[in-house]
């Protein structure tokens, strides 16, 4: 095998790698780049390759490193590690074409397993670019000794004339609807919001700019203040940490003395979580999803991929006006032991009012007036969070807040749940639409009252009204801790980045959004009627059909089609011409016999017509037909008088 | 039965016939199908769309459909890279047992269109060759000494000769395609396989090549055998071995020489056995005669007679020949060489595809000229 087609191999497969770098443990990405450097350099010096048995050990030292690493040798993230494993040690013992192309199909095989981790247009282009290398290497092995130019040339064409054909079966492939069987257990990834909450959790969380959610509103986007994105509600608490506890009741919530209405759809980014989000109050959502008792949209499955839905939500709203007794003792729990400074000042309140909205008031300008900091950075907090952050640090995350002042509301025996969610977005003028970031994500509270359900109260509002009414970084002192596109960055930047965002957003929905649903509606839109997938197979066999016999046309006309030969039709011509002069060409004689003729009759042309004879001859029944003397005895042609 | 029909299909499918003058290959002789690599591949696909679908990965259907459309547009181009080219029989030049015959084909390329990668085999019937059993090592990469416009490279399977080449635009390749010639007398190029797995290998497309080529096989010569002096019993060029100005000196015995022309004088020098050498002068005659060999078997007394044509021509005699059932008047010069040789390599040996030659007594030129008109439709056995 040539080093150059081995060079050609090793690229391939370095580019293939390369983008799992980044989730690969270090030191298999570290072993793979050093067999790679170690075959570069056996097949720079012309060395022989490794011993089977060396390849053995390292094969078994490689998949056991995994095992102890990943502590388990299934799953997808173990069988990526592996594959990249096989592929560069496979490498090592590249002797025949037949590995080179197992080499080959095992690299595409790669570049798909990267799309697990991003399917970005940035991604999409770097496929194209990684396949190119890889098919001219596939070239060059079926064809030793092309070089690199035509090589590139017809794998490039390959790639360009595969391009249309592509487009025609990505839209009319028939989709199913997947997963065909069980994934494992990490073939998503978690981001986002947790189901708990602890000091710290949202504000870390905060730190990301990754898309959660993306909403165009039909009409009239809401104001700012009132974009609450509800999620996973909050009710049990252990002295620290917030979570969801067990409802017993399954019943529908409650909804009443509704008013201004919304609509809107939602792109949601996959999170690996049932729940989904929805302005408060939600009503009805497009797809198959249940509203709890306690107004959480939860899906049948984890949202394990980019899903878009349209809801409906009531701004305005009466939520649960009759309670049960049982939700409401359970909106009331509180561990007595913790934090008894804050249990003492809640108690406090409730001597001094006996009106509940009163006391949430009270606790509302408790935090407005205490000198409370909404930071990014707090300090950490011991047993006691609640009594160290309303008594000593006094700076704290929304989550603080929102954790606190459920606390007070339950010791003064004011029922009280914690929301968490996010709050507010980015407008996108170019794609008209709002970018709701995980920096967003927010955690407020609920109290109920009676003859009102269950109210929204923000404590955050209250220490740092800018949070809700313009953005993060508006809001906290330090932001220095914030990414650098969550500060203010120049206005062309975030011009750039929205404009980015919005063909992102084109793309998640079209191409990376493109499901069985997606592929009826677009068919229908395109004026197919009642849609089978029979129907499109059909359509889609005779659309390809028709472009590979377009192409075959194309490909193949000039080489069947009767092509004039110019140098004899420049030389009948030349005949043409003389006969007209009075000499014209007898039907037995030859061009040289012909042309000697014309050259003892008139001398003024002698040479140039004994010349073009003898390169008449050499063109039209020598062995070699080169294009320059064709085309310079064309020339020579047209140049003569007679 | 079930072989007969196959063999009847296969028949009118590939249109055996031997053809004789150039053929251009068009979609009618152009057959294609996948090779091993190209289910393999397809077997690939199928495992990516699985993954796309149970994943629901977008770009992974893109980079499916893109392979698998390539794969698909790979067969044009394999098709492609085949189609319209003119092929041309060329002459072989006689060669010796023993030897490789060296069967010449012209390709012409009409188009601006590279063709890469053609590979030409002897067709045995078989279907594809495993790819496996070809070792691909490239032996040798010379170009031709006549045009160097194409470059060609041999593979080696089982002594089974593959030779691959490119032809390039609007120009002519001399290709010369090796085939082991065992047994004296015509040696027929037979049907040869032009196929390419251009450009990802997935495709194997080819086409029959069927001329009437045929190379003239000559007896492998001895070694080593003294020409027969005097030892013939008519003809004009009988002549007294005692002749002492022609004597050129002694070699060593070998079995088979004349008794007469041991040096008994050497050999009582305890020299050994010597054989006394002549030179024949320019002018002089010398009948080669089958009856002269001392060998047993035919063909050893063919071999025999082969290396005295050689001989005598290499040293400038007229020399004629004697066959059982024909005879050559002396003569000298390449020609005669050829003429001896031929009627020595085609001694007895049946002549079934030439009805139209008179048998054994034709001129080597006459034999030629015969293959000409041979009938086309002869079938294929």
């Amino acid at each position: 095998m040539s080093k150059q087609l081995i060079y050609g191999l090793l690229l391939s497969i370095l580019m293939v790698i390369a983008p799992h770098a980044d989730h690969l443990p270090p030191w298999i990405s570290s072993l793979c780049v050093a067999l790679l450097i170690w075959r570069a350099y056996l097949a720079y010096t012309g060395k022989p390759l490794p011993k089977r048995w060396l390849l053995m050990l390292i094969t078994l030292a490689g998949t056991g490193g995994i095992a102890v690493d990943f502590h388990t040798l299934f799953g997808r993230e173990v069988g990526v590690t592996l594959l990249m494993l096989l592929a560069t040690l496979k490498f090592m013992e590249l002797r025949k074409p037949r590995d080179a192309m197992v080499l080959i199909y095992l690299a595409c095989f790669i570049i798909i397993t990267n799309f697990f981790y991003s399917q970005s247009i940035p991604t999409a282009l770097y496929m194209l670019a990684t396949l190119l290398v890889v098919v001219t290497t596939w070239v060059h092995l079926n064809s030793q000794n092309i070089t690199l130019k035509p090589r590139l040339r017809i794998a490039s064409g390959l790639l360009l004339q595969a391009l249309p054909l592509t487009l025609i079966l990505f839209v009319l492939f028939p989709r199913v609807q997947g997963p065909l069987w069980g994934l494992p257990q990490d073939a998503y990834n978690s981001s986002g919001l947790d189901d708990k909450m602890s000091p710290g959790s949202l504000s870390r969380l905060s730190l990301s700019e990754a898309v959660a959610f993306r909403v165009s509103y039909e009409g009239e986007p809401p104001p700012r203040s009132q974009m609450y994105w509800r999620g996973p509600v909050l009710w049990e608490f252990d002295g620290r940490t917030w979570t969801p506890g067990q409802t017993r009741i399954f019943a529908p919530p409650e909804f009443t003395e509704l008013s201004q209405q919304i609509n809107y759809v939602v792109t949601l980014e996959p999170h690996n979580k049932t729940w989904l989000f929805a302005l408060e109050m939600p009503d009805t959502i497009s797809l198959p999803a249940k509203l709890t008792y306690d107004f959480q949209l939860l899906s049948r499955k984890p949202v394990i991929a980019r899903l878009r839905y349209t809801a409906l939500s009531h701004l305005s709203y009466r939520a649960n006006l009759r309670e049960s007794p049982r939700e409401l003792q359970r909106a009331l729990r509180i561990p007595k032991i913790f934090n008894p400074r804050a249990q003492a000042l809640a108690a406090e309140w409730r001597a001094q009012s006996a009106d509940n909205a009163a006391i949430v008031r009270t606790a509302l300008l408790y935090f407005n007036q205490q000198g409370f900091q909404y930071t990014l950075e707090p300090p950490l907090l011991g047993t006691n969070s609640v009594d160290e952050f309303l008594f000593n640090s006094k700076q704290g995350f929304c989550e603080y807040y929102a954790s606190a002042f459920v606390f007070l509301m339950r010791a003064a025996n004011v029922p009280a749940r914690v929301v968490t969610g996010y709050q507010g977005g980015e407008y996108n003028d170019v794609g008209n639409y709002y970018i709701v970031r995980q920096s967003d994500a927010h955690a407020w509270a609920e109290v109920w009252l009676e003859g009102q359900g269950w109210v929204r109260v923000d404590p955050t509002a209250a220490i740092a009204p800018e949070r809700v009414q313009r953005n993060l970084s508006a809001a906290v002192l330090d932001n220095a801790a914030l990414p650098f596109m969550a500060r203010n960055p120049p206005q062309w930047m975030r011009e750039l980045r929205l404009n980015w965002d919005a063909l992102a957003n084109q793309w998640n929905q079209w191409v990376l959004g493109y499901d069985t649903e997606l592929q009826f509606a677009f068919l229908t839109r395109l004026g197919m009627e009642s849609i089978t997938w029979q129907k499109i197979a059909l359509n889609m066999l005779a659309g390809l059909g028709l472009i590979i016999a377009l192409f075959a046309l194309f490909m193949l006309r000039h080489l069947f089609a009767h092509q004039p030969d110019k140098v004899q039709a420049a030389w009948l011509k030349l005949c043409h011409k003389l006969a007209k002069a009075g000499l014209p060409r007898a039907a037995h004689e030859g061009a040289l016999d012909y042309a000697e003729r014309i050259a003892a009759a008139r001398p003024a042309i002698a040479d140039d017509i004994l010349d073009l004879a003898k390169r008449y001859t050499t063109l039209r029944y020598g062995a070699i037909q080169e294009e320059p003397a064709r085309h310079e005895f064309l020339q020579r042609v047209t140049a003569l008088k007679i | 039965m079930l072989t007969r029909l196959q063999t009847r299909f296969q028949n009118w499918l590939f249109r055996h016939r031997i053809e004789r003058g150039p053929i251009t290959l068009t979609q009618r002789r152009i057959f294609i199908i996948p090779t091993r690599q190209g289910f393999m591949l397809a077997v690939v696909l199928i495992l990516m769309l699985l993954g796309d679908i149970n994943y629901n990965l977008s770009l992974g259907y893109v980079l499916t459909f893109l392979l698998a459309m390539m794969a698909v547009m790979s067969m044009l181009h394999a098709f492609r890279n085949l189609a319209h080219l003119e092929i041309s029989p060329g002459r072989a030049e006689p060669v010796f047992c023993g030897e490789k015959a060296q069967f010449i084909l012209h390709f012409r390329n009409r188009s601006k269109l590279a063709r890469y990668q053609l590979c030409l085999r002897e067709s045995n019937g078989d279907g594809i060759p495993s790819r496996d059993k070809i070792s691909r090592g490239i032996r040798s990469a010379k170009a031709s000494g006549r045009i160097a416009s194409f470059r060609l490279w041999q593979q080696r399977k089982d002594d089974h000769h593959i030779v691959c080449f490119d032809v390039f635009p609007l120009q002519d390749s001399r290709i010369v395609f090796p085939i082991a010639a065992v047994n004296r007398g015509w040696l027929e190029a037979g049907r040869l396989t032009l196929y390419t797995e251009y450009p990802l290998g997935l495709f194997y497309a080819w086409s029959y090549l069927h001329f009437d080529t045929r190379c003239l096989i000559y007896p492998k010569p001895l070694s080593d055998a003294p020409l027969p002096f005097g030892d013939s019993a008519g003809g004009t060029g009988k002549r007294s071995i005692t002749g002492d100005d022609d004597f050129a000196g002694l070699r060593t015995y070998i079995a088979g020489d004349a008794l007469p022309r041991i040096s008994w004088k050497a050999y009582a020098r305890e020299r050994g056995l010597q054989v006394k050498q002549f030179s024949t002068p320019v002018g002089d005659e010398l009948w080669l005669d089958f009856s002269d060999a001392p060998d047993r078997s035919v063909e050893e007394k063919l071999s025999r007679m082969v290396r005295w044509v050689l001989d005598a021509e290499k040293q400038g005699l007229r020399y004629g020949l004697r066959l059982p059932d024909s005879e050559l008047p002396p003569g000298t010069g390449k020609a005669q060489r050829d003429e001896c040789l031929c009627r020595i390599a085609l001694f007895n040996l049946p002549q079934p595809n030439n009805p139209g030659a008179a048998k054994n007594s034709g001129s080597f030129s006459a034999l030629f000229d015969s293959r000409r008109n041979t009938d086309l439709n002869v079938g294929v056995s």
